[in-house]
């Protein structure tokens, strides 16, 4: 079973990295870029078959490492 | 007076904090591994030290903070044991929930290397009672993600209880922004635990202790800390 938990900034907490991201963006030359807020991706295998546990590791794996819940927030996807 | 220093992978200044404690104390510190689980039973004197562990995977000390012997250093900060953490044991100990609050990126995204003014905000801590309250200190900082960023309830309280530690200044104690290396906010560079016992902060006081590199304003630490613990006894 894959699984993908993305890890964001919460709202309101300062980005630098966001914001010179957008800064290069915009001295691209790329145009319509409103703002930028950078995060990370962790695509997870997981042994189990089981959705129920499969969210369980996954909320308990966010909660104690993958996000620093004072300034991130995490979102979990499972595949199918 | 047992000081003892986690070596985690990827730290660097640990013989350097020793070295500071040896200088001032007479006394060795002792490493103890990160994989270890148990503290020498005499431990008074926790020191995180700087460096990047695990090379600053996922979020600078995050990884350190879920190390096996932090369970046994929680334990003796729950006993009211003294920790001192910093740089990279300032990020240890706060993704680890000894101290409130994180580090984030400079503001100014560069890692900064340089000279540092600091203010000591009071005095009368097991880690500051050989200095003065407002006392401006010179020591260094070295550090990419030393941004201290709190939720505006934790600020107060750190105001309010009055446990900030130390604030960025310039040589007169002032706190302009041009002093402030990384944004940090209310130009916080070092924060105390609730019960004073646990000191985070992101410059070095271990790496000015000699003359010879530029000051020794760092000894008044190591000297409080030695102090505060042969009054103790």
């Amino acid at each position: 079973m894959k699984a993908r938990v993305t890890v964001t900034l919460k709202q309101g907490v300062l980005d630098p990295q966001g914001k010179a991201i957008e800064g290069a963006l915009r001295s691209l030359g790329v145009e319509g870029v409103a703002s930028v807020r950078q995060g990370k991706v962790f695509d997870i295998e997981l042994a189990t078959r089981d959705k129920a546990s499969a969210e369980e590791a996954l909320k308990s794996a966010c909660d104690k490492l993958l996000a620093n819940t004072v300034i991130e927030d995490y979102r979990v996807e499972i595949a199918g | 007076m047992r000081a003892v220093v986690i070596r985690f992978p990827g730290i660097n200044r640990e013989t350097d904090a020793a070295r500071a404690w040896k200088l001032v104390t007479g006394r060795e510190a002792k490493m103890v591994w990160h994989a270890d689980t148990e503290l020498p039973e005499d431990t008074d004197l926790v020191v995180l030290p700087g460096g990047f562990s695990y090379g600053d995977y996922l979020r600078c000390g995050a990884i350190a903070a879920r190390a096996p012997i932090m369970e046994a250093v929680r334990a003796h900060a729950r006993r009211g044991g003294l920790v001192l953490a910093i740089c990279n044991g300032f990020q240890i100990a706060c993704e680890a929930g000894l101290l409130p609050g994180i580090l984030m990126r400079n503001a100014a995204l560069h890692f900064v290397c340089r000279f540092q003014h600091l203010r000591v905000e009071r005095a009368d801590t097991a880690f500051t009672n050989a200095y003065a309250t407002g006392q401006v200190i010179k020591v260094c900082v070295a550090h990419g993600e030393g941004n201290y960023v709190a939720d505006d309830e934790t600020l107060e309280r750190l105001r309010g209880e009055n446990l900030i530690a130390f604030r960025y200044c310039d040589a007169n104690g002032d706190l302009c922004e041009d002093a402030n290396p990384n944004g940090a906010a209310e130009a916080i560079a070092g924060i105390y635990a609730s019960n004073l016992r646990i000191l985070g902060m992101m410059p070095h006081p271990e790496n000015l202790v000699d003359p010879l590199v530029g000051g020794s304003d760092g000894r008044g630490l190591f000297e409080s800390l030695a102090r505060a613990l042969v009054e103790s006894v």
